[in-house]
């Protein structure tokens, strides 16, 4: 196994990360910005290394100075955990040329998957089912309004280089379009140096259901079954669940083949997430692959007892899945809350000094958190501060368990989400499993 | 009349997007803040003119901080 691992991230995953290394006598090196130097993923692990200002373009991102610092800390592999360079194609080649281990895919994978439209066009051909959508890019405004109408609206129109919501929007008339072509195109330019615009029918009613994969070097690909993640805020999620309430072992089993097609059409290695929308009817089309670890993670832990981390670990140094399919089991349900430092009513953000903190403890929870009391919550990194995990033989004990905990779960000093989960698990369509794509929006925004 | 824009939430001063002296009317954007990576709009809630740009690109302010002044 590595002597070293250098994980390139912050926050709660660079802690889920350190925690696993730990425990495989891995040697860890922690990289951090000068807003971060007091943080809990820097005293933790075996080194830390300041590698520049609070701005991520200065710091997380700055791939000259990390290389140089695995370096010079003679690290054997870096973790990308999840976001900032995680999925960086120049990044995991870059690295591999040094001679580093990249613990996650080769760069030809992420490339394949960097790019939605590239990816539809793999998928399409690989047999797996695509909403129905351009396969080439719309140029202009009027372009994309004359395919709209020959699809009908509501369309649902997408940065092919997008994330994390950023970049795509439904629109419902072409005057809608008209204004959100450009604005999308502008952002997704900013966000992601490529402005390149599709279409795509929206799936109504849709459910937002991912399947957890791994695969090795020696040719075995595993699904560590499903997360249904359909309650989302500004298009990213704030509650996950393993299993899905809403499919039947039928249709599981039919998107676990279609995501385990999709890795090997890619010749995909490490841990990777194949995103379905599922429709009520159970017919599931491809979305997008997360070629890395996801923040959701946990549940998928929870229910199978596999460490992703260390999964991730041994595929990357080169062995043999020692897990096998027919082993793999669902072993109750787990459901996670992102706990995000916003406002729970407009999800603006609030960073400021967190004056207390008191978590709930209990065998059922589990918490990935990175702040602690007089942690100071800065606006340079993504609002989620810690991930709230709860487990129950069945889902309806989950739930309860989940209810329990965020009763205990308090935070004080900057403004955060937990109102906003309180009243989530308090709606009888949370209770039943009802969980669209729409729900905040339908449950919580409507009756404000 | 002096009417204030204040800042929706605590963040950094993305852009500004007027200038002093300008012509504003309700709705028309004043600064952008960018706070973990979100970027909201400050608009003007009144027609009027920028007697004074409380901030610059660059500047931390907290929710309720005075950005400008319009009269």
């Amino acid at each position: 196994m590595f002597k070293s691992v250098l994980i390139a991230n912050r926050g709660e995953i660079a802690r889920r990360i350190i925690k696993t290394c730990k425990r495989m006598n891995i040697r860890t090196i922690a990289v951090y910005s000068e807003a971060d130097a007091q943080s809990l993923h820097v005293k933790e692990a075996d080194e830390a290394h300041l590698i520049g200002p609070a701005r991520v373009n200065e710091s997380y991102l700055n791939v000259d100075r990390i290389i140089e610092v695995a370096k010079e800390s003679k690290a054997e592999a870096i973790h990308p955990g999840y976001g900032l360079l995680s999925e960086n194609t120049d990044f995991a080649k870059r690295i591999q040329d040094e001679g580093i281990t990249f613990v996650g895919p080769d760069s030809y994978a992420i490339n394949q998957m960097g790019s939605k439209l590239t990816a539809r066009q793999t998928m399409e051909k690989a047999g797996v089912p695509i909403i129905p959508g351009t396969n080439d890019p719309i140029p202009t405004a009027e372009e994309a309004k004359a395919f709209a109408n020959k699809i009908s609206y509501p369309v649902m129109l997408k940065a092919s280089h997008g994330g994390g919501g950023i970049g795509m929007q439904i629109v419902n008339s072409d005057e809608e379009l008209e204004k959100a072509f450009e604005s999308n195109a502008r952002r997704a330019e900013q966000f992601f140096g490529d402005g390149t615009m599709f279409i795509e029918k929206v799936i109504e009613d849709a459910h937002h259901i991912e399947i957890q994969l791994l695969a090795d070097h020696h040719g075995n690909v595993l699904h560590l079954f499903d997360r249904e993640c359909s309650i989302q805020r500004r298009h990213q999620k704030v509650i996950e669940e393993a299993p899905s309430p809403l499919i039947t072992e039928e249709t599981r089993q039919k998107m676990a083949d279609a995501a385990i097609k999709a890795a090997k059409a890619i010749d995909y290695k490490n841990a990777g997430t194949i995103e379905f929308l599922v429709d009520e009817n159970q017919n599931f089309y491809f979305l997008e692959m997360n070629t890395r670890l996801q923040v959701e993670h946990p549940v998928t832990e929870e229910i199978t007892g596999v460490d992703l981390v260390e999964q991730q670990l041994k595929v990357a140094y080169g062995d043999e899945l020692s897990l096998k399919q027919e082993d793999l089991l669902i072993q109750g349900h787990s459901i996670e809350a992102r706990i995000y430092a916003e406002d729970p009513k407009t999800f603006f953000p609030s960073p400021g000094t967190i004056t207390a903190i008191s978590l709930p403890e209990d065998d059922f929870i589990r918490h990935d958190i990175a702040v602690e009391a007089n942690y100071q919550v800065t606006p340079y990194y993504d609002p989620m501060i810690a991930k709230l995990i709860v487990k129950g033989n069945s889902r309806e004990e989950a739930v309860a368990n989940l209810k329990k905990a965020l009763n205990h779960y308090k935070v004080e000093g900057i403004k955060t989400n937990i109102p906003l989960l309180n009243d989530i698990v308090d709606i009888q369509a949370f209770k039943e499993g009802n969980t669209r794509t729409s729900f905040i929006q339908e449950h919580i925004l409507i009756n404000k | 009349m002096l009417k204030e824009v204040v800042a929706t939430m605590a963040g950094n001063v993305w852009k500004v997007v007027v200038n002093e002296g300008d012509q504003v009317e309700t709705g028309t954007d004043v600064v952008i803040l960018e706070s973990m990576k979100m970027e909201i709009p400050v608009a003007a809630e009144t027609n009027g003119t920028v007697k004074e740009l409380k901030v610059n690109e660059g500047d931390f302010v907290n929710e309720g901080d005075v950005i400008a002044v319009i009269e």
